[in-house]
């Protein structure tokens, strides 16, 4: 009887061990490189970086058999770089090419730049770098001139505004009349106050739908931004913030904003209810207004070009792809990576898919240049954000500008509320900065 | 069984057996504790699955909390930090965004354990009458509880919205004025009450209600031969018999508002952890996600975590010691 039961006793722990050791099995790397034994390279992107949807990845496929392209992605980047920090912890885990975006890219050049291949290190390093933005190539090097990504999208400003609002108020509708509206923010910020106080506005619209529309933008316009040259942060020392905030506090307090949170529900919702006239766009937004208005959109909006764009134009977002050093397959990573950025490919995901280039090379090209959106009422995108991406400044970035900007932003939001005033707002701010960054 | 007397067995008309002696007690008493041991080797086999994934995930992080606080750390580096002692927890204790969240902490608390209680015990009350449908009552009652909280307070943040939502929509059609609930520090200190309410009262209802349906109706008859209304019935029968149920809520409830995590990051709507513009509704645990995963200071995440787990070991020491002291008083169990 006792034997009976130490028998099955002995079994179902046997059984046990066996269940969790199962889950315990390495994946063997099958390097191969050939069409029969093909390599598999994993992406690891966040948001919509649009290969799939431009065929990109087919097209790669077909032309190396030997080749099978996956990717993972994230809904957000956020949360998309904290599982590839604690990747970078642990120094394993990553996919054969990392999306890198504008927002934790200065991070990873300041501390995390050797985990990276080094582009800058490959042969055809100079024609590399001839065929991008000279401030997109910056922004992804280290002061010792390591680059860690190459240029994917930009984000070069206008500002997008809504045709019919503006006429309601009697505001002039043509694009180069209302481009003339503005030509510097203290132009913007007047004529906000004309449409504000038109008595024959929408009922209920505001000029512009956040004071960050015009914090963002104005911010990187100046010298400095938040940071000095090394990357540590100098908020209150520099004319960027300065300017942008007098502006924007200026605008929230003045109640030309529908003082909406960006990228919260009720911003989603106030596209379609005509909640504001006026938004800054960079280039990705052209898709989001069009996904969040669909097909009624379809001619309400236009594009004017961005105050203050003369002095200097401003860029919102972008990414880089990076291939991490400790990858199985470096090298047709590399490759992969050096084609799916090369201007012909660039070209395409503009003309497919609205990224605008961060390669100067595809902008000029006449495919860019010319390309009109039917949506935005036959504006000319290619050359408006041509133009931009031109005259974007290069301001230094730092690892903690995400942070200071939400900082701001949400300081900006209690202007806009009414329930800070201008001063007490900018010392929130500061006071959050420092919690970030004293830390 | 042993027969003192022969004489008894001859008397007797059955078969008895024959006496047994004793068996000698000192010299068998190791054997018996050392056999106790070999029967229970099995139950420890059985139970060690359990203690070694609690190790793994529950002790080891808790110990590793305590030493990643006294380091200054990154995310991206986790082992790799510098010493600094408690210079973290003395940074927390000036730090006015940890007393920020600590009042936020405690003023949602308030309002979302008070009210909940209050209401589970009033539903529970009305349960233990034989109502018809009493089952679908309490299946309904706690459907809130089996919902996600993302899920819940995605819906809740949208029907307190500013512009349109459903509340504010409902309180232009009776007259009164749109509130902004997010924006405001009561107005959204109160919504994320109302998702913690939703949330719970179901459960603390069942929890009250199988305590109910064991007070014996005999007290009820008592009570009511003496002259007592429902209402007197409810305070001098009910609640004294509920009085270690209500503590246990109390506490269980207690601990949970201490670690108020979800509402407050998906109120906002949009991905931001600093609860609010303002602050205005940053729990503890929410602010131990903005330092360590926002501003990637995992140091400083690492101590707040720390004060949480002080701060409940605090309040849960106040309930027992409350509680002793009233048996003490009353002199019975508490």
């Amino acid at each position: 009887m006792f034997d009976h039961r130490r028998g099955r006793a002995a079994a179902s722990a046997a059984v046990a061990l066996a269940l969790l050791t199962a889950g315990c099995g390495g994946g063997s790397a099958a390097d191969g490189g050939s069409a029969d034994d093909p390599i598999t390279l994993t992406m690891g992107l966040y948001g919509t970086f649009g290969y799939e949807e431009a065929g990109l990845y087919e097209e790669y496929m077909e032309l190396h058999p030997e080749i099978r392209i996956e990717q993972s992605v994230v809904a957000q980047s956020g949360a998309y770089y904290q599982a590839l920090q604690t990747r970078l912890a642990a120094g394993s885990g990553m996919a054969d090419v990392q999306g890198i975006e504008i927002g934790f890219v200065a991070d990873v050049t300041a501390n995390h730049a050797d985990a990276f291949v080094d582009f800058a290190a490959q042969d055809n390093a100079d024609e590399l770098e001839g065929t991008f933005y000279d401030w997109k190539w910056d922004q992804a090097s280290t002061t010792d001139g390591r680059v860690i990504g190459l240029g994917t999208d930009a984000g070069p400003q206008a500002m997008c505004y809504r045709q019919d609002l503006f006429e309601a108020a009697g505001l002039p509708t043509d694009p180069a009349a209302v481009s003339a509206l503005w030509p510097t923010w203290d132009d913007y910020l007047a004529t906000g106050q004309q449409y504000t106080d038109s008595a024959t506005r929408q009922e209920g619209s505001s000029f512009v739908d956040s004071p960050n529309s015009v914090f963002a933008p104005a911010v990187r316009q100046g010298d400095v931004a938040y940071d000095d040259e090394d990357g540590n942060p100098v908020v209150e020392d520099s004319d960027g913030v300065e300017t942008a905030w007098d502006l924007a506090s200026q605008a929230a307090d003045d109640g030309l904003t529908a003082s909406l949170a960006q990228f919260g529900d009720d911003w989603n919702a106030a596209f379609s209810n005509g909640a504001f006239a006026t938004i800054a766009c960079p280039s990705w937004m052209l898709g989001y207004i069009t996904s969040q208005m669909g097909d009624e959109g379809a001619g309400l909006w236009n594009i004017a070009t961005l105050p203050g764009q003369a002095e200097a134009g401003s860029t919102w977002g972008g990414s880089w792809l990076g291939v991490p050093s400790s990858g199985e397959h470096v090298e047709e990573a590399t490759a992969l990576v050096e084609w799916l950025t090369a201007p012909e490919q660039q070209v395409k995901m503009f003309t497919d898919g609205g990224f605008f280039p961060s390669s100067s090379t595809a902008a000029e090209s006449p495919e860019v240049a010319d390309t009109v959106s039917e949506y935005f009422s036959d504006a000319p995108i290619g050359q408006v954000f041509g133009d931009a991406a031109d005259s974007v400044r290069r301001t230094p970035i730092g690892p903690y500008d995400t942070q200071i900007q939400d900082a701001f932003s949400a300081a900006l939001t209690t202007v806009a509320d009414g329930d800070r005033t201008p001063d007490e707002a900018y010392t929130d701010a500061l006071n959050a900065i420092e919690q970030v960054v004293g830390g | 069984m042993t027969l003192a007397d022969d004489s008894l067995r001859t008397a007797l008309p059955v078969a008895v057996p024959e006496p047994v002696a004793p068996p000698p007690v000192d010299t068998a008493a190791p054997r018996r504790r050392r056999a106790r041991l070999s029967e229970n080797r099995w139950g420890y086999a059985y139970v060690a699955p359990f203690f070694l994934v609690f190790g793994a995930f529950s002790l080891f992080p808790f110990v590793f909390t305590l030493w990643i606080s006294l380091h200054e750390t990154r995310l991206s580096d986790i082992g790799g930090g510098t010493f600094v002692g408690l210079d973290n927890y003395a940074a927390l204790l000036g730090n006015a965004y940890f007393w920020n969240a600590l009042r936020n902490t405690v003023t949602i608390g308030v309002l979302a354990t008070v009210p909940q209680l209050c209401l589970a015990l009033g539903l529970a009350h009305l349960l233990h009458y034989k109502l018809r449908g009493r089952t679908f009552f309490r299946v309904v009652m706690l459907m809130p509880y089996a919902t996600s909280i993302a899920a819940a307070t995605l819906v809740f943040a949208t029907l307190f919205g500013r512009d349109y939502g459903l509340i504010n929509t409902g309180l232009e059609a009776v007259g009164l004025d749109r509130i902004d609930w997010e924006s405001g520090s009561l107005t959204s200190q109160v919504a994320i009450a109302v998702i913690v309410t939703w949330r719970w009262t179901g459960y603390n209802a069942l929890i009250y209600l199988a305590a109910m349906q064991s007070i014996p109706d005999e007290l009820y008859e008592a009570a009511e031969m003496d002259g007592a209304s429902r209402w007197r019935q409810f305070l001098h029968v009910t609640i004294p018999s509920l009085r270690p149920t209500i503590l246990f809520t109390v506490v269980v409830s207690t601990i949970g508002a201490v670690q108020l995590f979800g509402e407050p990051l998906l109120f906002a709507g949009n991905g931001s952890t600093t609860g609010g513009a303002r602050n205005q509704y940053q729990t503890l645990g929410l602010l131990m996600y903005q330092q360590g995963w926002s501003n990637f200071n995992i140091g400083q995440a690492a101590t707040t975590a720390w004060a949480m787990f002080l701060i409940i070991l605090l309040v849960v020491g106040l309930a027992a010691l409350a509680g002793r002291l009233r048996a003490r008083r009353t002199g019975g169990t508490p």
